[in-house]
């Protein structure tokens, strides 16, 4: 089990590596498109980087849902429970 | 068995050219969201020409460049996935036009991944003993499939045609067209579509972005694999034009750092099965890649489908 706390860090990693984001920047009401600029592509990119770092499977159907950072924690912290 | 090399190329793209602004008055979008996205800075759209008239100029080049002739020829493959007619195909209706007498003619449809289907059909029937001297075709008009006000598809395609010519290898030459790799992902069979009668292009952009980046480095190294080639002894590298964000990442996972890589996405957009042919035409017309090295051709799209092969520089 990993704390949200912990999945929003594993995050931030992930997008400083593929989109370039500050790791600062990430906090679970920021949006990933409107508040860290990452496009819908990049977003599959984090999405299979997320799926190896925590073991966890993220549909393409689910990937449209995942709005904020929160939304993407609560996803990886449901499918790992 | 002798094997086959390519002996020449040619290629064809209609003179009227459709900029991102043309398209920023049609749909939503811009030129700086097109070209981070996808890379495309502007393509060509046919006007009278069919599919066929594109394959037989584009297969006329390439012929005139092999110093062959019509008479030479006895067999034509036509990759493409947006020709409207069923019948007949368009490979007789490019031997017609140069005047082949009778040749086997026959299209291959495995949409983007065509021309690598097609390349590895002539070589096989070539190997077989089957074919002497074969024109490969990709070739499409995918405007006319378009949807003109989906600002999610109308900025990515473009038409044109490009062709190879392929001919037997002498004895004991070493082969000039190495074996394929081909295969499919038919669980993915929906997320591109040109379905019904008067049908338009749909996909599902983030599905096939995933299965291209994350599935495909490892079939491309396969395919150097098999030909016993280093991907860093390429000389050049010419994947399907789909997507720059897919072309760079893949020439950079597989590590081909000495070789050319076909960026003609950039002028021409997408083109489906065209795109290998036409690249790699302009490549060799501009003389970019020396004449002997092993160049890596690798095609994936609808279907889902992937096909690549290693092949020599005529």
């Amino acid at each position: 089990m990993t704390s949200r706390a912990e999945i929003t860090e594993g995050l931030a990693e992930i997008l400083e590596e593929v989109a370039g984001v500050n790791p600062g920047d990430v906090a679970e009401e920021k949006s990933f498109t409107d508040d860290l600029d990452v496009d819908s592509l990049s977003m599959v990119e984090v999405v299979v980087a997320a799926e190896e770092k925590f073991g966890v499977k993220i549909p393409d159907d689910e990937v449209q849902n995942l709005k904020t950072v929160g939304d993407a924690v609560s996803f990886i912290e449901k499918a790992q429970a | 068995m002798t094997g086959s090399k390519i002996l020449a190329m040619g290629h064809y793209q209609p003179s009227r050219v459709l900029t991102n602004g043309d398209l920023a008055n049609m749909v939503d979008t811009n030129d700086a969201w097109i070209r981070d996205r996808v890379g495309i800075a502007e393509r060509r759209i046919a006007e009278g020409e069919t599919v066929a008239d594109m394959a037989a100029a584009a297969a006329g080049k390439a012929l005139a460049n092999s110093g062959l002739t019509a008479a030479d020829i006895d067999l034509i493959i036509v990759a493409t996935c947006s020709s409207v007619d069923r019948c007949p195909n368009v490979a007789t209706r490019v031997a017609a036009k140069l005047g082949v007498a009778a040749p086997a003619a026959f299209d291959v449809n495995t949409a983007c991944s065509g021309f690598s289907y097609a390349l590895a059909s002539a070589d096989h029937a070539i190997r077989a003993g089957a074919s002497r001297n074969a024109i490969v075709v990709g070739a499409e008009k995918l405007s006319e499939v378009t949807d003109w006000s989906d600002r999610s598809t109308a900025v990515l395609f473009g038409d044109g045609a490009g062709a190879a010519i392929v001919t037997a290898c002498a004895e004991n030459e070493e082969p000039g067209i190495g074996p394929v790799v081909w295969g499919s992902a038919p669980e993915l069979n929906d997320v591109i579509q040109i379905e019904g009668w008067r049908p338009y292009i749909k996909q599902a952009g983030q599905s096939v972005f995933r299965w291209a980046t994350y599935s495909l480095p490892p079939l491309a190294r396969q395919v150097c694999e098999k030909a016993g080639i280093e991907p860093s002894e390429l000389g050049a590298f010419v994947p399907h034009q789909a997507n720059l964000r897919i072309i760079d990442p893949l020439a950079r996972k597989l590590g081909v750092v000495n070789a050319v890589v076909a960026r003609d996405i950039v002028e021409s957009g997408n083109t489906s099965a065209a795109s290998i042919p036409l690249a790699l035409s302009k490549l060799l017309e501009r003389r970019e890649v020396p004449s002997g090295a092993p160049m890596l051709l690798f095609g994936f799209g609808g279907g889902l489908t992937y096909a690549g092969q290693v092949v020599r520089c005529p």
